[in-house]
């Protein structure tokens, strides 16, 4: 949108700037631009002491829609992976009133690279945990819309899964409010943009595949779910999930519950099968493609080293997450 | 005030104007007719005019709507907000005429304190998904947008999608200019589904005129026409395309 000077300035705070809220009087010291989105920006700021994230944004309407869309998300039951709703008001500038709301600073490392840096259990493991969030979410009628590595963070001690953005939350049943390309199903020609539990599931598969494709594909005249597996397929790394990833594209899921659970299921067969499998794929690899193809080669051989050491790993994050499950 | 209606034009150019009225006028005519003009500019990566560019703002403004300047390949997801948007938009205002009616004086949403501000919003947000929308797609097809029309024709594709989403009906219809003999063509009449655009676009004038602002009289002319007459029985059965 093409904003006056005026407005713009007005959604424009500096470090160290302190805001205060018109209605509700309360005070908070601007630290630093954690993010610009299509609505607006959001800051981190500082107070009484602690943290907080202090989204702007260009119109007060929008402001309004994603604080009552997080009021009551937040009160459906059970649900722990996003940002708690502090505040909502207005500040009065020179340049004019803008509109802003406060919520919980969620201090953690990008999903993607995160992912990236370490072995694709752990997208298995931090899929389990969205999926088991999303389940809720859905099961209170709101359907996350916008879903996308951009707004999940990873957290530390333990590693957790968190989302950020309310933004694209949308009412079950409506059309979805924002959306990202690569992960819209409309945009496969794989359906519409109502608001559905398996239109977010469809964006949960997606996500899986962004894992081995960072820098994402575009659409061709090729049917969306056919390119989309022909990728997979072509992607080692999301073999163990090749059946999670299809049925969620396909929009066979009837809930995100289902799909957790095949997802955890795809972690247990990877952890038991994968050692004699292995193996064999490598011999295969050799024969076949040795002499052909080098590069294909090398990775494997690299994966292999501390391979042990990832399946103990994994086995054992397992047992804890299954735990976990079960009390 | 769930049968409402919200009209728009939505207008898909690349340039400037440059015969018959002045377009920025015709949409503030729109406007007096209760409808709204959106405008999507499409610009070349590294070839902004400015003077169509500041044209496409001052028509969106004056014509109540939203304006926004793409690039050819971020069409489709432009299309699609800067519709939604302005239904909001339209919606916002008449909530905002009830609330200065009710409340007199000059008050407005943004004036009342934000826990009553949102739960207006709820409303607001209530209205965009079920009210209907009629919108009238004007296209630029000057020489000058060829190679952007197989853009266009996704994007609009893309727009049909995301607005059969909504609850409310929506009705479609589309219009290109420069026309062949007159300033504007009737591609597509109104249709709740735009589905196949195929050849659509194919006969195309190529004569230098962009006539912007007659297209938007003939724009405005056809949502009248359609206020008075209301939906027509068989308009749902058949899709006409000319020009092919």
């Amino acid at each position: 949108m093409k904003d006056s000077l005026s407005k713009k300035q007005a959604y424009n705070f500096t470090p160290g700037q302190v805001i205060t809220g018109k209605w509700h009087g309360n005070k908070y010291r601007i630290i630093r631009i954690l993010g610009e989105g299509a609505i607006g920006r959001v800051y981190l700021a500082q107070t009484g002491g602690r943290l907080v994230a202090v989204k702007v944004a260009r119109q007060a309407m929008s402001v309004s829609s994603e604080v009552n869309v997080l009021r009551r998300v937040s009160k459906v039951q059970g649900l722990s992976l996003g940002p708690s709703f502090l505040d909502m008001d207005d500040v009065v500038t020179s340049h004019g009133t803008t509109s802003f709301y406060v919520m919980e600073f969620i201090q953690g490392q990008p999903f993607m690279p995160f992912v990236i840096n370490k072995g694709s259990e752990w997208l298995g493991l931090f899929t389990a945990q969205l999926l088991g969030d999303l389940h809720k979410m859905h099961a209170g009628g709101w359907i996350f819309g916008d879903l996308k590595p951009e707004n999940l963070l990873i957290t530390k001690q333990p590693y957790q899964l968190r989302w950020i953005d309310p933004g694209g939350i949308t009412k079950a049943g409506r059309s979805i409010k924002e959306y990202t390309e690569y992960f819209d199903r409309g945009y496969w020609g794989e359906g519409d943009r109502k608001a559905e539990p398996s239109y977010d599931l469809f964006a949960v598969a997606m996500l899986m595949v962004n894992r081995a494709y960072p820098s994402r594909f575009r659409k061709t005249s090729q049917k969306g779910t056919d390119y989309i597996l022909e990728k997979v397929t072509g992607a080692p790394l999301l073999h163990p999930y090749f059946t999670v990833i299809k049925k969620g594209i396909e929009q066979k899921y009837e809930d995100a519950g289902q799909m957790k659970e095949d997802v955890l299921m795809a972690l247990r067969n990877q952890k038991r099968a994968a050692v004699p499998s292995r193996l064999k794929r490598k011999a295969v690899l050799k024969k076949r493609n040795a002499p052909v193809n080098k590069t294909a080669g090398t990775p494997v051989t690299r994966e292999r080293k501390g391979y042990l050491e990832t399946v103990f790993f994994a086995s054992f994050l397992l047992t804890i997450y299954i735990l976990y499950l079960v009390g | 005030m769930s049968q409402g209606t919200v009209r728009q034009i939505l207008l898909i150019t690349d340039g400037c104007s440059n015969a018959g009225e002045d377009p920025v006028a015709m949409a503030a005519m729109a406007r007096e007719e209760g409808l709204s003009v959106n405008v999507i500019g499409i610009t070349n990566e590294g070839d902004e005019s400015e003077r169509g560019m500041e044209e496409i703002t001052q028509i969106a403004q004056s014509g109540g709507g939203m304006s926004e300047v793409v690039y050819a390949r971020q069409l489709s997801q432009t299309v699609q907000m800067v519709t939604k948007k302005a239904m909001t938009q339209t919606i916002h205002g008449v909530v905002n005429r009830e609330i200065r009616q009710i409340l007199g004086t000059k008050q407005e949403m943004e004036d009342l304190e934000p826990e009553k501000r949102e739960e207006l919003m709820e409303v607001v947000d209530e209205l965009g998904e079920t009210s209907n929308l009629d919108i009238l797609i004007l296209v630029d097809t000057s020489a000058s947008m060829k190679t952007k029309l197989p853009r266009v024709q996704e994007a609009l594709l893309d727009l049909s999608l995301s607005l059969r989403s909504r609850e409310g009906e929506n009705h479609f219809c589309l219009y290109s200019f420069p026309g062949k003999r007159s300033h504007v063509d009737k591609l597509v009449s109104w249709t709740p589904q735009l589905d196949s655009l195929k050849g659509a676009f194919k006969k195309l004038s190529s004569s230098g005129i962009t006539p912007t602002g007659p297209a938007i009289t003939e724009a405005i002319k056809v949502h009248m026409k359609r206020m008075k007459k209301g939906p027509s029985d068989n308009e749902r059965l058949f899709i006409e395309e000319t020009g092919i």
